[in-house]
Order: C-alpha cells, then structure tokens, then sequence
C-alpha cells in the first residue's frame, strides 16, 4: 500500500508555470479594464472638448480627488475586511476642524495637525471596538459614528467655518515639490504604500482572511478582532488625515464639508474590484475606481451637464460598472463549470 | 408493475465531480422506502432531484406513469412529491395553522386572513392525522418532534403523495423517533409513498419495506427489508474490504506527552480527563451532539472554558485562543470544512499558508517564492489534484478541498493535530488518502485526537476508543477489544451504565 502513503514525493502533477497569485491576476483584471475604460474616457473628453488633457485640467481633476484619494486605503482594508466605513466624510471634517481648532489656538502646526488625527484614531477605535467586541454591526456602528463625529465638528464650532491659518500649515495642502502639488504627491505616497502593504505586508494580508472567512481565519490563528480594530482606526486616521489636509488646501475647516464622501469612497473602491462579500480588492483599484469617476464627473462639468442630472448619471455608472462585472463573473464562471463538466 | 415514482438513469455532475451516476429509484404507493448509503454515497442529492431543488444531467422520472421533470420545488409539491429536509423550515413565530398553510391562506374580500377558517381547517387536517398539537399556538412553542410533525402535516396538507424525509431522526430522543416511525406507518397505510433517508440501520429495518442501497453515486441494489439482513446491507453500502481503507496500526509510545484534566465547559457539569500519547490516533467516538466537538473546540482555545488544566510534556499551558494553540503546535481541522476551514473564494496557495503566513514572510513582508514553494510542496506530497496553486479552493472536488485543509495544518509541524469528521463528505479515494496521511503524521510522533460519526472509519483508525455521551467522556474502549456494537452500546447510555471492554 506504500504507494498511498502521503509522505513521499509523488513526481510534479501541477505544471510549474508560476501564475501570478489568483488575487493579483483577478484584481490586474480588472484595473486594466478600469485604465482602458479611463484612457478611453479621457480620449473622447478631449476629442469633444479639446482641452481634456491640458495641464491645467489635469492638475484641476487630480487635486479635486487628492483628499479622497488618501482615504481609499482605509476603505479597501474596511471592505476587504468584509465591513464598511460610512463614517469617513464625517471624520474628515472632524480632523479638519480639531486641527483647525489647535491652529487658532496657536498650538504648534506638528501637534495641531497631530491633534487632528487623534481625533480621527479615537473615533476609528470607538468604531472597531463597537464592531467587534460589541458586536453591532459595521453598517450601524459607523452610520452612528458618522452622526457623532460629524456632530462633534458642528458642536465646536457651532456650525461655522473655521479660517486664519498660519502660512506654514498651508504649504501640504497649497505648495508644490519640483512644479508637483505636494497634496498630489503626498496622495500618491499614500495610495502606493497602502498598496505594497495589502498585497505583500504579512500583517496585512490578514484582512483578506478575515474578509475571506472569518471564523476560518480565526481558527488559523488569527486575532479577528484585533485585525478588524485596525482596520476602522486606520481608516478613521486617513479620513481625518484628509480633513486636515482639505484645510490646508483650501484654507478653511467647514464642520460641514465632506458629507456624502463615504458612498463616493465606497462607490469607487467597488468600482475598482473590492466587494462588499470581503476578501478580495486592491488600492490601487480603488484608486483607479476613484480616477473613474472623477473623469467622468470632470466630463460632465467640461461638457455642461446642469449639476442636477450629475448625481443621477454618477449613480447610473455605479450600477452600471458592478452590474457588468457581476454579470461577466457569473459568465465566467458558468463557462469554466460547463468546460470540467 | 406500475410505481408511483420512478426514476432510471439519473445522473448528475457537480464542478467535475459524479455525484449521481446512472442511478435508479422505484417507489410504490403505500410504501416505506429506504435510501441508505453512506456520506457522500448520493442519497441527499438524488432526492433534491426527485424534490425538484436540482435538476438531474441526464435520466427520467416518471410520476403516476407520467414523465416529469421539476425545476423548483414548487413544482415539485404541485404534483405531490414533497421533502421534508433535516433543517425544519418552519416559521418559528408563526402559529402552527399558518406553517401549515403558506401561502394558501383563506382571506376574506379585503385580503385579511379568516383565522376562524384557518383555525379550523387546520385543526381538521391535524386530526386526521393524529398530530397533537394546537393550530394556534406559535410554533417556536412546540418540541423539535412536533415541529417535524407539523412541517410533515404541511407537505400532507398540499395532498402530497409522495414524502421524502431526510434524516428524520437525527434530532429525536428515542420516544420521539418512535412516535414519528409510527406516525410513517399509518400514513403509508393511507397511500403515501414515503421516501425514508437515515442512517440509522436499526429504523430502517424497523420500518421499512424495501431498501435502495447507493454507494459513490452509483446503484447498487434494491432489496425487500425481509430478505436481507443488517450485515448484507453494510456490506452492500460499503461494497469493499473495509482493510484496505485503513493503514496498519502504528507503534505508540508510552509516553502520555498531552494531558487534558478535568476540562469543564461553560454550562455544563462535566469534567472531562484524558491522555494522549505520542504517536497515538486517538479516535472519539459518540452520536452526533454528544459534545465532541465541543470539547476539541475548547482544548484548541477556539471557545471558552470553564475550568481544568492542559499539560503538554507534563508542563501546563494556557491555551485561550487557537493562536496560542497554533504556538503550541496544537492544529485543529474543524468538522465544517466550507464554514469554518476554507478560505473558498481564495487559492490553495493562500489556504495552506493561512496559519503561517511568518513562515512564507521575511522582515514582515511576504514573499512569493517561499510561498509558491510552500503550496506546491503540500500540493505535491498530499496529491491534490489541481491545474495549479492558484486555483480557487472552492473549484476543486471535496476530497481535494479537504486535503488542502489538511495541508494548512501540516505546515504548521503540529505535535498535535485534532481532526474533526476528516472525511466526511469526500469520495472514497481521498478518505483512504487521508486515513493513511494521519497514520503517517502518527507514526513520525505527533498525537492524532479524530472525532468520527463513522464507526468503521473510528474502528479502522483508532489505536484507542474514548467514548463520549452527552458531553462526558464515559468509555474508554482499546482498538483491540472494540466492535462497533461495543461502541453504539457505550454511546447511548450515561457513565454509571457503562460495561467495561479489556
């Protein structure tokens, strides 16, 4: 019977074509049909109106979704983790008026800002622990989080923008590194970090078995609810991270900014591969999702769509994009069902 | 002859596998059928085609004479053919009238209930059937008995003429499954073809007519219950010498190198103790619910304790969460493999590196090539049958997905590795791969806990039987002095009753 035994190398059945890892290939699938789509997007823009890809509408649209930008990778992780984060408009205008609070204190720029982001780590925290040790759900958890951090903003400042802030705080938000918009490039540093971590940071990877299976994940020795803790910190941290920087950009902290943000967020990061089932997405998708929809909000202002009929086409195109996508995966999977059978 | 329900040929294929290969099935009116055969024999399946939850590849069902071919299982019901699954689907808040009549119920011209009516109605439908129960109380109220009864009475209400039960029994005390056999009897006295599934060899030939036996999807035979005899119908279900499923027992040492004392879970009174030796498989044994799992659950740190004491090498440890346990070198292969073991919707390569992902990282960083080595080592050494180790888990076969469950433990180098139902579910080729891969683990020193509802698979297995009987570990039985009567009798009955083996 020694020919059953497992122990013992059994002649390579697996031909040693190393594939690209099955979550990179799916979600390189689908980026390269987002950048065909955006490529295509902007050819057709600049075709219509012949001055799509002018340096100054480009640079317009990018620090138009720099902010978001920064806070794709707190949702990807949230999303892969299998949950959501409908809080993050709300903290973003949290960060903003806590820092701007500390600004007209005249604390230090380093500790206001900082401030701002502890606000944010708390309310992510406050999160994560409801979430988990709780147990409420995410979608309440965070939904009552948004009325709470976005009820903070307006309480301290009673419902007015804040204003007046030192020179110095406005060069992350108004200044620029060799011709660059220091906002642009503190996004890009952001989104390609948040990157390389989910796909290759051991620790990170744990979301996607959190996301994939939960209770699986926690008997391969997972720590579920420390995972899914640092997940809603670190999206509360970018979200307030991106108030703080709004307020250096535009040179105010409105308690009232950013409302709606999260199901942009959200819409983006689905549009780039994540699902709301967990366990599968990636930053950069997101980002890609996020550049999606910019382009095509952009077309609309470039072509003059009255604003009224933009957020009935930006909901058209969510359907649309996961629609067809839904729809192609359960193709997919039928023809390889009919091709073992 | 003409049958009321008669299927030849069916087949029926799932990502690959045969799950139902040229099967066939007479049912007459007015008679009790059973449909044996072992886990993943295509029992369930057959009949969730006959129910019209599935529909068969190939093959024809004929109903009253009549062709059919259901593709819901409305449809199904509406010629009468209805089935009775193990999970009730019940209404729990609801009253037992309104369970029974779904969808049917008598509304005046407002389209409110007449509950007068519904009351009534029921209240006739349960009489004729002897069924005790008050139509208008919640149905939440009444015993898991009860709520069969009333479930079966709704299948009856749609004038079914033929029942299909699955399991039936699982969750009745004794006196309740005897209730629910006589109950089986006078309905089948009234016409109705009943389509009997169980496990339980006992019940079978206790009410019975005729037995269908299916082995690996295919048909074996259909034989009158008078003309057979228990040990024929084993034989028939398992269809090979049970020898060659099994390795030869191993060498044990003497060494009691894992020691659980006096474990007591969270509400409940009893304290369990036991020894494992190194090299040993240790098989469990009980009837389904008897708290084995629990208990292997608890040890493994994935529920809590209420007390006792764990000793690895004579040293105690504290396990309180499976990470620990993994430290430890502790694997536990849970009993649901799709809920609770399976990354289903990610690669082999990410499923077998689950509980090692520092192994396959360096400096906090993962990185490919440990990881692709890691996969295609296991893939290799357990033969699993895939295009490569990207493939999603949940496209390979059972047999296939549980080897890679296996192989997420083994790369963990367990000294223990706590095995739950191991092959329940997958075909006969990878069972045998499994049971020869676990004697193997043993033989080069790690300690081997198996739970299994399987007696042959506990018997073939185990170098030691610890029996377990509504959460207490009652016998201890020696591979050398066990039968599976030795077994059965030690798992129906509390400890004080308990007869001594050797």
């Amino acid at each position: 019977m020694d020919n059953t035994t497992p122990l013992r190398d059994i002649p390579v059945k697996n031909k040693a074509t190393p594939l690209p890892s099955f979550l990179m290939s799916l979600m390189r699938a689908r980026e390269f049909a987002l950048v065909v789509m955006i490529v295509l997007i902007g050819l057709a823009l600049h075709l219509i109106t012949g001055r799509f890809f002018t340096t100054p509408n480009l640079s317009a649209i990018s620090l138009g979704f720099a902010t978001s930008a920064v806070m794709i990778l707190g949702m990807t992780a949230a999303l892969v983790s299998g949950g959501f984060d409908l809080s993050v408009g709300s903290v973003f205008a949290m960060g903003g008026v806590i820092t701007g609070v500390a600004l007209q204190a005249e604390l230090p720029i380093p500790i206001a800002m900082l401030s701002g982001l502890v606000g944010g780590i708390l309310t992510g925290f406050v999160s994560g622990l409801l979430i988990t040790k709780v147990q409420i759900n995410p979608f309440i958890t965070t939904l009552g989080m948004l009325g709470i951090a976005r009820g903070i903003s307006l309480a301290i400042t009673e419902g007015r923008p804040l204003a007046n802030f030192p020179e110095e705080f406005l060069i992350y938000g108004q200044g620029k590194f060799l011709e660059i918009p220091n906002l642009i490039l503190i996004a890009l540093f952001i989104i390609l970090l948040g990157d390389l971590l989910m796909r290759r940071s051991a620790w990170f990877r744990q979301i996607y078995y959190v996301g994939g299976n939960e209770e699986a994940a926690r008997l391969s020795g997972i720590n579920v609810d420390r995972v899914k803790i640092a997940v809603y910190t670190l999206s509360a941290m970018l979200a307030a991270l991106a108030g703080v920087l709004s307020a250096s950009r535009f040179t105010v902290a409105d308690p009232g900014t950013a409302v709606g943000e999260e199901l942009r967020i959200i819409a983006a990061c689905i549009i780039g591969g994540c699902s709301l089932r967990g366990g599968k997405g990636t930053v950069i998708g997101g980002l890609f999702g996020l550049i999606f929809v910019g382009f095509i909000n952009n077309g609309m202002i470039l072509l003059r769509v009255p604003v009224y009929w933009q957020q009935l086409v930006m909901g058209v195109v969510l359907l649309l994009a996961v629609g067809f996508d839904t729809v192609s995966q359960r193709w997919q999977t039928r023809s390889r069902a009919k091709k073992t059978s | 002859m003409s049958f009321l329900l008669e299927a030849t040929g069916i087949t029926k294929q799932f990502l690959g596998t045969l799950a139902l290969d040229n099967v066939r099935l007479e049912l007459q009116a007015g008679e009790i059928h059973a449909v044996i055969g072992e886990n993943g024999a295509g029992k369930s399946t057959l009949m969730k085609i006959l129910a019209g939850v599935n529909t068969a590849d190939a093959g024809e069902i004929r109903f009253e004479g009549r062709p059919i071919a259901p593709t819901s299982p409305r449809e199904a019901l509406m010629l009468g053919i209805d089935i009775v699954h193990q999970e009730l689907s019940v209404v729990p808040t609801l009253t037992v009238a309104e369970n029974i009549f779904p969808g049917r119920l008598p509304t005046n011209f407002w389209g409110m209930v007449r509950y007068g009516e519904l009351f009534q109605n029921a209240a006739k439908v349960l009489e004729k059937l002897q069924v005790g129960v008050d139509p208008r109380g919640p149905v939440e109220m009444l015993s898991v008995a009860n709520q069969q009864l009333v479930e079966i009475t709704k299948a009856l209400s749609f004038n079914c003429k033929v029942l299909i039960l699955d399991e039936p029994t699982s969750a009745l005390t004794d006196y309740e499954a005897q209730r629910l056999l006589e109950f089986l009897r006078r309905l089948a006295a009234d016409g109705v073809g009943i389509l009997y599934i169980s496990h339980k060899l006992k019940e079978v030939f206790a009410v019975a007519d005729r037995v269908t036996v299916l082995r690996d999807g295919k048909y074996v035979g259909t034989e009158k219950i008078s003309d057979v005899t228990p040990e024929q119908v084993v034989r028939m279900m398992v269809g090979r010498e049970l020898g060659t499923m099994y390795p030869p027992k191993g060498k044990v040492s003497t060494l009691p190198f894992f020691e659980v004392r006096n474990l007591r879970l969270p509400g409940s009174a009893n304290y369990n103790s036991f020894s494992l030796y190194q090299g040993e498989v240790l098989g469990f044994a009980g009837l389904i619910g008897s708290g084995r799992s629990e208990l292997a659950r608890a040890i493994f740190g994935a529920d809590p304790k209420a007390e006792g004491e764990i000793l690895l090498n004579g040293l105690p440890i504290n396990i309180d969460s499976p990470q620990k346990a993994i430290e430890y070198g502790i694997g536990y292969l849970p009993e649901d493999r799709k809920a609770a073991g399976l990354f289903l919707e990610m690669s082999i390569k990410l499923n077998v590196e689950a509980a090692v992902i520092n192994q396959v990282s360096a400096g906090g960083f993962i990185v490919p090539a440990k990881e692709r080595l890691l996969a295609q080592h296991y893939v290799q050494q357990l033969n699993i049958s895939t295009p490569h180790i990207d493939q999603e888990v949940r496209r390979l076969s059972g047999g296939n997905q549980q080897k890679a469950l296996v192989a997420k433990w083994l790369s963990i180098k367990p000294k223990i590795l706590i095995v739950d139902e191991p092959t329940r579910g997958i075909d006969v080729g990878a069972k045998k791969e499994i049971h020869f891969l676990l004697r193997a683990l043993a033989d080069s020193g790690v300690g081997v806990i198996m739970i299994s509802s399987e007696l042959p698979e506990v018997l073939g297995m185990s170098d030691r039987i610890l029996v377990m009987h509504e959460g207490e570990i009652v016998n201890e039985i020696l591979a050398a002095d066990a039968t599976e009567e030795k077994i059965i009798h030690s798992a129906s009955v509390s400890k004080s009753e308990q007869i001594h083996y050797g």
